[in-house]
């Protein structure tokens, strides 16, 4: 399956990012619980990028490694103002707005493999793995 | 998505709010902001959020249903939210939200129980305080 290029601007973005990522998690075959843990996923990270990274965009990817086994791979980039404390960002109850403080953390522990690269002044990419269990 | 509208149907002293579509964020601001303008104008006792087609909960709309709890307990009614898919629950517990002050039961039927014991109560409990009052009048009027 190819990847495919999800734009960041507003609401609805949020909305259509956790739908879209739902849909090719069921059409890899993901079980249900692994498709609301990365729709969930998909809505709190595009939510930052939209709130926090002044727009930015979400790429699906569907990967495997060398034994076929798949996974599928988020990346959420913004351009916006940077995080200058990534370990108070992941902390849990950390906020910036008015967010409940649970996006990064919280959703590091929904998927199997959390990367983010944050520079100040040039933006923030998050990239987030899950094997099909 | 665009356009949806969740109605907000009021059976006895009940608001009942169906969730059944997929909400943006504005939405989710939009419902809260109708259910306590309809709490204030039918003096509704309780609210009754089904949430049995939603597919996600996350953060805001986690926050969105403490916060209408919260402000609809000021206005002296009580919030149950009810028929939470289990996937959505487990992936609440991983995320870390816990719904502060938010009753959740398995269905409308539950809810409705809850919120009736509670306010059913609550009338008894007045009757009490009218009855000692004209008793407190009737000494009045004795002395």
């Amino acid at each position: 399956m190819e990847s495919k290029t999800i734009a960041l601007e507003n609401d609805q973005d949020i909305a259509v990012a956790r739908a879209q990522v739902r849909q090719i998690a069921a059409a890899l075959g993901f079980r249900a619980l692994d498709q609301t843990r990365l729709a969930t996923v998909a809505s709190e990270l595009a939510r930052n990028v939209v709130k926090y990274g002044e727009g930015g965009r979400l790429i699906v990817q569907p990967t495997e490694d060398g034994s076929g086994r798949q996974a599928l791979r988020l990346i959420f980039e913004d351009h916006g103002p940077g995080i200058p404390n990534i370990e108070a960002a992941m902390s849990n109850g950390f906020s910036t707005g008015r967010g409940l403080g649970f996006g990064l953390p919280g959703s590091k522990r929904l998927v199997d493999d959390f990367k983010i690269e944050s520079e100040v002044g040039r933006g923030t990419r998050v990239t987030i793995l899950k094997w099909k269990a | 998505m665009n356009g949806a509208r969740i109605p907000i149907l009021k059976v006895g002293r009940v608001l009942i709010v169906p969730i059944q579509v997929d909400m943006d964020d504005n939405m989710v601001i939009h419902l809260q902001e109708r259910i306590l303008a309809e709490l204030d104008r039918t003096g509704a006792r309780g609210v009754l959020i089904d949430i049995s087609l939603l597919e996600m909960v996350d953060s805001f709309i986690g926050r969105m249903l403490s916060d209408i709890a919260a402000m609809a307990r000021i206005m002296d009614a009580r919030t149950v939210v009810v028929g939470m898919q289990p996937a959505v629950a487990i992936t609440l517990v991983e995320l870390g939200l816990e719904l502060k002050g938010v009753d959740t039961v398995l269905n409308a039927d539950e809810g409705f129980r809850l919120l009736r014991s509670e306010f059913d109560n609550g009338d008894d409990y007045e009757e009490q305080v009218d009855w000692g009052l004209s008793a407190v009048g009737k000494q009045d009027h004795r002395s």
